[in-house]
């Protein structure tokens, strides 16, 4: 029986059991930005923790609010609360040993090429479709080298089969259904997080090197 | 040229923000793809497109 204090070394026998060596020392050693902290991002970093990804860099500027609870990972408690600090601080429960890296500051073309130096991997996670193109077209064009996985189109109570995940280059992914726009119709906790799900997914292929 | 996976005919000489705009794209919603590669927002109206040319627009709608 492990206690509730585990050490990090029976967190990572733990992960080996269901990767190997390789494997875990891999996501280990990734760095992951997820930028936007809301039902994709909250969705995202938590499957990131429990996948084993433990360097992890946590972008949003807002805080949780009462209407936050109905999709995103957050509590009645934590209303008022930076969401960095929030999602940190769910994050610590499931893994206590994850090394995170916080910023609490909204992202623009001006702070973007000094934002993301130190990760390989971006979440694209935003709600704003301005902001959600500003990150993508920054990203590419100042980082070549690094991997992109956006979202866009999880609104509504369409088809969930929809929300998909297929890559347009090298450095761009995108999940969801290309057209559910929350402009029209509301956001709902679960195809949400089908479309935060797809891509945490794809942040372990990428990392496990099972997307070429 | 290829547009979105579909074969089309150029007329004429069109800058790349020309034609995004004739398309009806919001250009501060999308991210341009030519020939596999990212156009900077900022070469929207220098880039003369060409009829060998493959272009991708990718559209960022609201929700996260």
């Amino acid at each position: 029986m492990i206690s509730k204090d585990f050490s990090q070394e029976e967190w990572n026998r733990q992960l080996r059991e269901r990767c190997d060596e390789e494997a875990t020392r891999k996501l280990q050693q990734a760095r992951v930005a997820v930028a936007g902290l809301g039902g994709l991002g909250s969705n995202i970093a938590i499957l990131l923790v429990r996948m084993g990804v433990e360097n992890l860099h946590l972008i949003d500027f807002d805080k949780v609010d009462f209407s936050n609870l109905h999709r995103q990972q957050y509590f009645p408690e934590q209303i008022g609360e930076y969401k960095t600090e929030a999602l940190a601080s769910i994050l610590k429960k499931i893994n206590p040993y994850v090394k995170l890296k916080l910023d609490c500051v909204k992202v623009t073309e001006e702070n973007l090429p000094t934002l993301f130096t130190k990760e390989d991997i971006i979440c694209e996670a935003f709600d704003n479709p301005q902001a959600k193109a500003m990150l993508v077209n920054g990203v590419l064009e100042n980082f070549p080298g690094k991997v992109m996985v956006a979202s866009s189109g999880m609104a509504g109570l369409g088809d969930g089969n929809l929300v998909k995940a297929r890559r347009l280059n090298k450095n761009l992914y995108l999940c969801g259904d290309g057209v559910s726009d929350c402009a029209m119709e509301s956001l709902y906790a679960a195809r949400v997080a089908l479309c935060g799900a797809q891509q945490a997914h794809l942040v372990q292929r990428i990392i496990l090197g099972l997307e070429g | 040229m290829k547009f979105n996976g579909e074969q089309i005919i150029l007329n004429e000489k069109t800058s790349l923000l020309e034609f995004l705009q004739r398309e009806g794209y919001a250009t501060d919603k999308i991210a341009v793809e030519l020939n596999g590669e990212i156009v900077p927002r900022s070469k929207y109206a220098s880039v003369t497109l060409k009829d060998a040319d493959n272009l991708e627009v990718v559209c960022f709608v609201g929700g996260g």
